[in-house]
């Protein structure tokens, strides 16, 4: 069996207001237009994506948070409706998906072995959170490829420190140990917005986009110096900002799932492609890519 | 006036699904089901014509949401405790209190959706009550949100339009709170049989606040509820006592019953029932549009005026000096025998008026962030106003503050230096 690998790395916002904009059938509300620089941004990066037929999508989703350890999906099949409980005038999508739970399995078992309580979702009726049906529709739409789904353990009832996000780095690490031993060809998406400071109320037409703007001069320069690092590399540099970018803007990589995307991918050194940058409701949304297979060769 | 109490009961319930799905695993679970079951038998005595309910895991955080679908049904499977099985649920919803609740916070200047969508997620909480209070649909139930940016006097005022509503659909409802008390969870998978609260601290504080609960002291609970939050992190800031307490009514208190108190995976669970002591009846039905507030906590007015008057969702304050209640001598004047003005310190006298609309504010359920217009009385601009508009900074700003005029007078009616008079969102 070859060595598993990862194909790309993928800052994968989940704004439900992308898919309501997309005018999908599978999701019951349908909007005229709206982010597009978002959309399109997801169209370019999408395009590259499956051009390189990855086996699995696996993805780390800040809206299905647990308490106690790091869950994955452990059924073969998930299907249902995902029905955003802020946006569910915006957002209900009829779900039907594959999981690569060997895949699961192997991440969950690494994790234990690096000392991180890992445990695997084998209840039917578990409804499946819909920031991760938003950004895997947006990376393939068909859902012809399996998936991975992994929770943040980074529930806001706990405390929130750097302990927490040290266990993403773990995670990370242990994911790519189980990669390597699968021989599957992966996609990793981070499903993060970055400033997340945003408007309570909502325009009267919600894809009017004259009424869409950044929340703060402030948070917009923290969206451009965190995107400055990821274009040039910086990637360190960028996780040690973390603390002080989450403290001025609530920003949601908290969550851990960058962290645990760039540590899996060895924290790259190389610089990523930005797709597309727009604000959702005041919040800053990046669709950032890193080429990982391209720039690691053999090792990826 | 409508004088039989529109809300009979209210309780505090834990919503963990721990209670509905393992209470078999361990003595403290099990005695938490216990406690649901007595109170179960207390609303069905109550005979409410409806149950409403506020889960601190129903968060919405554009406004607020009203449950809209008449029948609500599903399975659901916690996302946190998902190995414990699942849960299936049915709420006969009354609709039509639903939609009258979102008119009337809708009136309040809040956005308020009814939401009637098929697959809209009911969280665990509200489907653990319902399973263990109202398992059978013999009441009909309403489900309110819980709006993780609403402050005391906007969550007050969610509580007071729920009560108005209560009145204007002639219902009579028992009232649930799903809520922890400390809300700290282990991270760490802990047997059930040596589960505990999280901390010696957060025990301490929950049960400070239970007792508080249980002597019926809602005035000295609310005062502690940012040190309880703070201290023991408490579920949601332990905003759904201001919540009840604004379904109260001002000056209502009651009697209170602690069923239980627990530890479910190390937050602090505990069953409180809360018995109004009085009828609670719509204040606001009447007061909304109309009523006149005297404070018990501000100077006396000198005249025949209330301190406050409420007129449709607007505060009307009066002028309002540095004076103290109960007290002759003023804040930052000092006087000869005579009552001669010898000096004066604007500076006290203006941090001093602060204080007052403050709590005159906080009496009528607003605050001094929703101040909307501000009149300032200085009876010497020259000398004074450079020095109150520095004081003034530390509570407004052109940014966000209210609108402002400041005049100059002759004198006013005590020897005060320095009067305001504000216009406030209630």
């Amino acid at each position: 069996m070859p060595i598993g690998k990862i194909l790309a790395g993928v800052l994968a916002p989940h704004p439900p207001h992308l898919v309501y904009a997309d005018k999908t059938p599978r999701n019951e509300a349908q909007g005229e237009c709206g982010w597009e620089n978002l959309r399109w941004g997801y169209e370019k990066c999408r395009a590259n994506i499956l051009a390189m037929k990855p086996d699995v999508f696996l993805i780390h989703t800040p809206h299905w948070q647990t308490q106690v350890g790091h869950h994955v999906l452990g059924l073969p099949h998930f299907s249902g409706i995902s029905v955003d409980p802020i946006f569910p005038h915006i957002f209900r999508y009829n779900y039907d998906f594959n999981v690569d739970v060997d895949l699961s399995l192997n991440i969950a078992d690494e994790a234990k072995k690096k000392g991180l309580i890992s445990k695997v979702m084998r209840n039917p009726d578990f409804r499946v959170d819909y920031g991760a049906i938003t950004s895997l529709h947006l990376m393939n739409p068909d859902w012809n490829i399996p998936v991975v789904v992994l929770s943040a353990n980074n529930s806001p009832y706990c405390s929130f420190d750097k302990v927490e996000l040290g266990e993403m780095n773990l995670l990370g690490e242990a994911t790519y140990e189980a990669i390597k031993k699968s021989g599957k060809r992966v996609v990793l998406l981070a499903s993060v917005t970055l400033s997340h400071r945003h408007f309570v109320k909502e325009p009267e037409i919600v894809e009017d986009m004259s009424k869409e703007h950044t929340y703060s001069h402030a948070q917009y320069i923290w969206d451009m110096r965190v995107l400055k690092l990821m274009k040039e590399g910086r990637c360190k540099e960028l996780l040690d900002i973390f603390p002080q970018f989450i403290e001025e803007t609530m920003s949601e990589v908290q969550a851990g799932s960058l962290n645990w995307m760039l540590h899996a991918m060895g924290i790259p050194n190389y610089p990523a492609e930005i797709h597309g940058y727009g604000t959702v409701i005041g919040t800053g949304n990046a669709v950032v890519e890193w080429k990982h297979e391209q720039a690691m060769g053999a090792n990826a | 006036m409508k004088t039989q109490s529109l809300i009979s009961r209210s309780y505090i319930v834990p919503g963990q699904a721990q209670i509905l799905l393992a209470k078999d695993r361990c003595l403290q679970w099990s005695s938490l089901s216990n406690s649901y079951e007595r109170v179960r038998k207390e609303i069905i005595e109550a005979n409410p014509d409806i149950i409403v309910y506020c889960s601190t895991q129903w968060i919405s955080v554009l406004g607020y949401m009203v449950q809209g679908d008449p029948e609500v049904s599903g399975v659901h499977a916690d996302h946190n405790w998902h190995e414990l099985g699942s849960m299936d649920y049915t709420f006969k919803i009354d609709r039509e209190f639903a939609l009258t609740c979102a008119d009337e916070i809708t009136k309040l200047g809040h956005v308020c959706k009814a939401v009637q969508y098929r697959g809209f997620p009911i969280d665990t909480g509200t489907i653990v009550a319902q399973r263990l209070l109202n398992p059978d649909n013999r009441f009909a139930s309403a489900m309110v949100s819980c709006c993780v940016y609403g402050d005391k006097a906007e969550t007050m005022g969610i509580g007071r339009a729920i009560t108005q509503a209560l009145h204007l659909q002639n219902k009579k409802a028992v009232v649930v709170l799903v809520s922890n008390f400390s809300n700290h969870f282990f991270n760490k998978d802990v047997d059930p049989r040596e589960d505990h609260i999280f901390s010696p601290k957060d025990d301490e504080w929950n049960k400070k606040m239970l007792g508080l609960l249980e002597k019926g002291a809602l005035d000295e609970a609310l005062a502690e509820v940012p040190n309880f939050a703070a201290q023991a992190k408490a579920d949601m800031g332990f905003k759904g006592l201001w919540w009840l307490a604004g379904l109260y009514g001002s000056g209502n208190h009651f009697r209170g019953q602690v069923f239980d108190y627990q530890s479910v995976c190390g937050t602090g669970a505990a069953i409180v029932g809360l018995y109004p002591e009085k009828p609670v009846i719509c204040e606001d039905a009447h007061a909304k549009s109309s009523s006149n507030h005297i404070s018990s906590k501000a100077p006396e007015a000198v005249g025949p005026y209330p301190h406050a008057r409420r007129e449709g969702n607007l505060l009307f304050v009066s002028g309002i000096g540095p004076r103290v209640k109960g007290s002759k001598t003023i804040p930052g004047v000092e006087l000869d025998a005579q009552g001669n003005v010898l000096t004066y310190d604007i500076t006290v006298q203006t941090h001093s008026v602060f204080q007052n609309i403050k709590t005159i504010l906080e009496e009528c359920g607003s605050s001094l962030d929703k101040v909307v217009d501000c009149q300032v009385f200085l009876t010497n601009m020259k000398k004074d106003f450079a020095t109150f508009n520095s004081v003034y900074r530390e509570y407004f700003n052109s940014e966000t503050g209210p609108t402002r005029t400041t005049v100059e007078v002759g004198s006013l009616p005590t020897p005060i230096a320095v009067e305001l008079k504000v216009i406030a969102r209630a």
